[in-house]
């Protein structure tokens, strides 16, 4: 039991997916408009973690590793249309005002990202818990974005107006723009949180999605795809030394995957790089 | 109104006027991370530009002729994910084999598109809109063009915020978020135009 109340320790605040590792930023701009469609977007995509997390872990040892992923999106896909059906039926006008977002529940990275990390490796009860804190740790997330937004954008919470406020609301807040300035805030101000965090010898963990400023990190793009970025020039690794010094905690497991998934032309390819590089060296050795 | 006037309408309103990356949040993952180097990016543009198109394509001749004759609209989401990730490798491997030129400039940034949420966003916003076969292409082509517009700015802008001094706590993703948000402003500009 410890071990589950861990988990949701561990979503809510720990490695909470909005303000630590940074994942599922379209959802997180696109529907924090105001406070209750960024509640109705959590608790929809905690329905589908939780559901899917239970379902790939029940799964786990039926599903062959070299299409795990095709098996987690059909998975999650088929989840996310119950979850839009259920909607359109019993909350229409959230339905409405999420439009587009549900669907691409889909391609949330929390959800395939706690599928590949956590639930393909564990049993049903942990998994449960873990998509539960995770799913509650987004919908804090987005709520508090969402408050933010309101406030300022509208000048009232949860559709209360706020009376001050209300007469001198910055209605930018409330539209594009906004959403990527608050957000842009919110990374500064965690950029603070981690640096004393890390000067008192508790490091919060590394930003994993897109936010960690290169794609190659996200779980998704290379387990996908069955392939890591071996064509990757270096210059398009990551220029921040923080995000190259540590690496993501699982990085260990992601790189045992894609190893499993290599094409064969991938290592070729690897290999006769390696190969030349190495001529090269003995080229350099013998000149000098 | 014409149907071809409609067309030219569509494409300007959806590479400009609705941009997909500053004023729907769709394609931030890469928009935010391959955004560093001008060069870079326009290969990443090209590549969803290619993706997208083809993708749109193949998502609604998928929705008219498969889908909807046999009822199971409500299978779409399923479908095209599945479709498009088919596709993303299919396209990977046809260009590799024939046309290696191609598939040097854009092959590296192939598999980082599969799970962009612009490809499928556009494929469901195509099915909503009820768009027919060629207004799916030239809007999933229009999308597509918005966000190599709004990826190739914002790596010119990144390429000079480099050499400027920003206060410590706003130094990497936080400058970018607030300079998206400052080319969303002048994007928000254009809402009127149709």
């Amino acid at each position: 039991m410890n071990k589950n109340i861990e988990r949701l320790v561990n979503g809510l605040w720990k490695e909470n997916p909005t303000f630590v590792l940074m994942l599922g930023m379209c959802p997180t701009l696109a529907v924090t408009t105001s406070a209750i469609n960024g509640i109705g977007m959590g608790l929809s995509t905690t329905v589908v973690l939780v559901l899917s997390n239970i379902m790939i872990s029940a799964l786990r040892n039926l599903i062959p590793d070299r299409v795990r992923m095709p098996a987690f999106i059909v998975v999650v896909a088929s989840f996310v249309t119950i979850v839009q059906f259920l909607m359109q039926g019993f909350t229409p006008s959230l339905y409405a005002s999420l439009g587009i977002y549900i669907p691409l529940i889909v391609v949330n990275c929390i959800i395939l990202g706690r599928a590949e990390s956590y639930a393909s490796k564990n049993p049903v009860i942990p998994s449960l818990f873990d998509g539960v804190g995770m799913g509650l740790g987004f919908t804090v997330g987005l709520t508090f974005i969402g408050i933010v937004r309101e406030v300022l954008g509208n000048g009232s919470v949860f559709d209360i107006a706020i009376k001050p406020l209300n007469d001198y609301h910055i209605t930018l807040f409330g539209l594009a723009p906004g959403a990527f300035i608050v957000l842009g805030f919110l990374v500064a101000v965690m950029n603070v949180v981690r640096r004393k965090m890390e000067a008192k010898g508790r490091p919060l963990p590394e930003v994993q999605g897109c936010l960690a400023g290169d794609c190659t990190t996200c779980t998704l793009s290379t387990a996908c795809t069955g392939k890591s970025m071996v064509h990757v020039k270096p210059e398009e690794i990551p220029v921040n030394p923080k995000d190259v010094a540590k690496p993501v905690p699982n990085t260990n497991v992601e790189v045992k995957h894609a190893d499993n998934q290599h094409n064969t032309e991938d290592v070729e390819e690897a290999g006769r790089a390696s190969s030349y590089a190495d001529e090269m060296l003995e080229g350099k050795g013998e000149d000098e | 109104m014409s149907y071809f006037t409609g067309l030219i309408l569509l494409l300007v309103a959806s590479a400009i006027v609705n941009n997909v990356v500053l004023s729907q949040f769709l394609g931030l993952c890469p928009f935010l991370g391959v955004s560093k180097k001008v060069e870079t990016a326009a290969g990443m543009g090209g590549a969803v530009i290619f993706v997208i198109t083809i993708a749109s394509f193949v998502a609604s001749l998928i929705y008219k002729y498969v889908l909807a004759p046999t009822g199971f609209e409500y299978m779409q989401t399923i479908v095209f994910i599945l479709v498009i990730a088919a596709l993303v490798q299919f396209v990977e491997m046809f260009l590799k084999k024939s046309v290696p030129a191609l598939y040097e400039s854009l092959g590296v940034y192939l598999p980082l598109i599969t799970t962009n949420c612009a490809v499928l966003g556009t494929a469901i916003n195509n099915v909503t809109n009820n768009y027919d076969i060629l207004e799916s292409v030239i809007n999933g082509f229009g999308v597509a063009v918005g966000f190599t517009i709004a990826i190739v700015i914002m790596a010119g802008i990144r390429e000079k915020i480099e050499y400027n001094d920003i206060p410590e706590t706003f130094k990497g993703s936080a400058i970018v978020l607030i300079t998206a948000g400052l080319m969303a402003m002048a994007f928000l500009g254009f809402s009127g135009v149709i």
